[in-house]
């Protein structure tokens, strides 16, 4: 599969607050863009938006490698932003188009890619926090200082697996980072119709990981909780938790009617919207909106190339069922 | 050649991969130094160390994803899952993730995992200890299933298994377990995942089994070859994907067919079976299929019950008799 492009990300700036701006910024126009396309009907498949919530994306894969693993959710193109995978090819696969990161045939909640250690977005909740687990028991076992994240909302905390993982990790001191990405929502219910406990951080604390609750619409706060958690594991001292409480401006998916929650909630939330958040911390307002000004242009060629690709060769489906003999694996 | 139980010629697999390939890890509940619950792991925690042979909680889901995991970044895990049941518990790991990784990722992320799971038929095991549910896993794209019936292929599957870059679960029988064999030296022995094999030749009636109804088989074929009636017995070894030119081609030799599981009926690799028979094999038929089964009905536990329950020699001989039109 080749994979050409008709423009290159943008080269990462060195001001912390930039860059973290730009990575919010360029989900932020993703989604935006995602929301339209499906709305107007050209975007098959269900989509899960993760805006509002931008912060967390930024904040934790600003202090992760290229060689660093994470695993992320139905609400994943944040994280996968974050981590660096090419937003042409995401849209690609979102449209369903053979250059997509996955061939135009798994869409919006399969995104995965080797090389940027994007262990899979999933359309199980929690299941790809044990698959993260199992990145950082790779990670262990290689000993090069490799950490792996896994995301997850607070609707994936109430998954026997989650508690499971917490478990392993912590008995086998894994370099795992559980991200928690409290949007107060599983899907469509609210955290005090799903948790008994909404102390969430409780829940590590159980299996004697250490637990943070962070302002998870504060990209400054959360990179630098995420940063000590990461070094942390990096050192050999385990696993970490870590609670960001965030709010997802529109519903569990593109299309649903939210008629579970008030608009002067959203709307409140709104206020605290992480992109602006940020913003009034820098000290040069025409950054962010000369950043706003670039990813607009960049979302906006992404589409218009990812749109002129052909479709997957139906011919094709059945390809890669099983892998040839001797195909390489891992990373 | 050596003779080897089949519990051993597991164990002697495991060890030899363990030494070829330091990506190869094991995983599981009591696998370590207690040596597995079952002695398939007998030594291999004090030759390999407790990194590479980890005792695991009681955890079957946690721990497939962690495998999962584990094999999508390099490693290549070998998660024993002590009882077929148990497996129900990995489901999600199994079938929505090992299974689809390679496919999704159009080859780029293959899943290199191997599952070694024991079915407890024919011990006194009981309904949630003795189940057969290949039929379960054969349905699902992506997934590899393969079943020994020899001390042999115990270990040249398994071996083929750890070395593939597909999810495999590898199916044990207890029933085989203390069963000797010859069973090669070199270690790089394999068997072709896929691939079936003729374990007795006959010109009358195909017999298709797979894991230790295979034994039965072989049994019933001399009682039947003393009445006059010649039966091959195909061993599947595979059951997804399934070798189904062996199949047809035993079927073409013989024109009758006599498939014999311990897993129920509907919906079951002998039922797939039967349909192969009846779409591409139907010129070839010149009885009736039949499918020896357990009977829709959960796995009771006392030797009376489980030996009513199970197909048994007699059984077979009656089917295949059926088939060729000599019942008495």
């Amino acid at each position: 599969m080749t994979r050409t492009s008709s423009h290159p990300r943008p080269a990462p700036a060195d001001d912390l607050g930039v860059d973290l701006y730009r990575t919010m910024a360029r989900i932020r126009h993703f989604e935006t863009a995602a929301s339209r396309l499906l709305a107007s009907g050209e975007l098959p498949g269900f989509l899960h938006l993760s805006i509002g919530q931008e912060a967390v994306a930024a904040g934790v894969c600003r202090a992760l490698t290229d060689d660093d693993y994470l695993t992320t959710t139905h609400r994943g193109h944040g994280h996968c932003i974050a981590k660096g995978a090419r937003i042409d090819l995401m849209l690609a696969e979102l449209f369903g188009r053979a250059p997509g990161y996955c061939g135009g045939r798994s869409g919006s909640m399969h995104l995965a890619d080797p090389g940027l250690g994007i262990l899979g977005a999933n359309a199980i909740v929690a299941a790809g926090v044990p698959i993260a687990v199992g990145g950082g028991l790779a990670a262990a076992t290689r000993g090069r200082g490799q950490v792996a994240v896994a995301f997850f909302g607070d609707g994936a905390v109430a998954e026997g697996v989650v508690h499971e993982s917490l478990n392993l990790a912590a008995l086998w001191r894994l370099p795992v980072l559980f991200v928690c990405e409290d949007n107060q929502y599983a899907e469509m219910t609210p955290t005090e119709t799903h948790l008994n406990n909404r102390d969430i951080t409780a829940y590590a604390s159980a299996h004697q990981v250490p637990a943070e609750t962070v302002d998870g619409n504060d990209a400054l706060a959360v990179f630098s909780a995420a940063e000590r958690m990461v070094r942390r594991a990096r050192d050999g001292d385990g696993p970490s938790f870590l609670h960001c409480r965030t709010y997802r401006w529109h519903g569990h998916f593109e299309g649903d009617a939210q008629n579970y929650r008030e608009a002067a909630e959203v709307e409140a939330w709104r206020g605290r919207d992480p992109l602006r958040v940020l913003r009034l911390r820098m000290a040069d307002e025409s950054v962010p909106t000369a950043i706003d000004a670039e990813c607009e242009r960049e979302i906006a060629l992404a589409v218009e190339w990812a749109r002129a690709q052909p479709s997957p060769d139906p011919g094709s489906v059945t390809a890669h069922v099983y892998q040839p003999d001797g195909a390489s694996c891992g990373s | 050649m050596r003779k080897l139980k089949y519990w051993q010629a597991i164990n002697s697999g495991l060890a030899e991969e363990l030494r070829r390939d330091p990506a190869v890890m094991l995983l599981g509940e009591d696998v370590g130094r207690p040596g597995g619950a079952f002695g398939a792991t007998q030594g291999l925690h004090a030759e390999f160390g407790e990194h590479r042979v980890r005792d695991t909680p009681i955890s079957e889901a946690a721990l497939t994803g962690t495998a999962v995991g584990a094999a999508l970044a390099g490693l290549r895990p070998v998660v024993e899952i002590m009882f077929f049941d148990f497996v129900t518990l990995a489901m999600d790991q199994l079938v929505n993730q090992a299974a689809k990784m390679g496919y999704l990722s159009m080859g780029r992320f293959p899943v290199p995992l191997t599952v070694r799971t024991m079915c407890g038929a024919g011990l006194g095991s009981g309904p949630q200890h003795a189940q057969g549910l290949e039929g379960w896993l054969a349905a699902v794209p992506g997934l590899k299933v393969v079943w020994s019936s020899t001390p042999a292929d115990a270990k040249a599957l398994l071996k083929a298994a750890i070395r593939d870059p597909d999810p495999v679960v590898v199916i044990e029988s207890a029933a085989l377990w203390s069963v000797r064999g010859e069973v090669p030296d070199d270690p790089e022995a394999t068997v072709s995942i896929g691939r079936a094999v003729i374990r007795r030749s006959g010109r009358d009636a195909t017999l298709v089994a797979w894991g230790a109804a295979v034994t039965r088989c072989l049994t019933a074929a001399d009682i039947l070859a003393a009445e006059g009636i010649d039966a091959e017995v195909l061993d599947l070894r595979t059951l997804s994907p399934l070798d189904t030119e062996e199949v047809l081609a035993s079927l073409h030799r013989t024109g009758r067919l006599v498939v014999v599981q311990d897993a129920t009926g509907p919906c079951s690799v002998g039922a797939e079976v039967i349909r192969l028979a009846a779409t591409e094999g139907f010129a070839a038929l010149r009885a009736p299929a039949e499918l020896v089964s357990a009977p829709f009905a959960p796995v009771p536990f006392p030797p009376g019950l489980e030996r009513a329950y199970f197909p048994q020699d007699d059984d077979v001989v009656a089917a295949v008799r059926r088939s060729v039109g000599k019942e008495m």
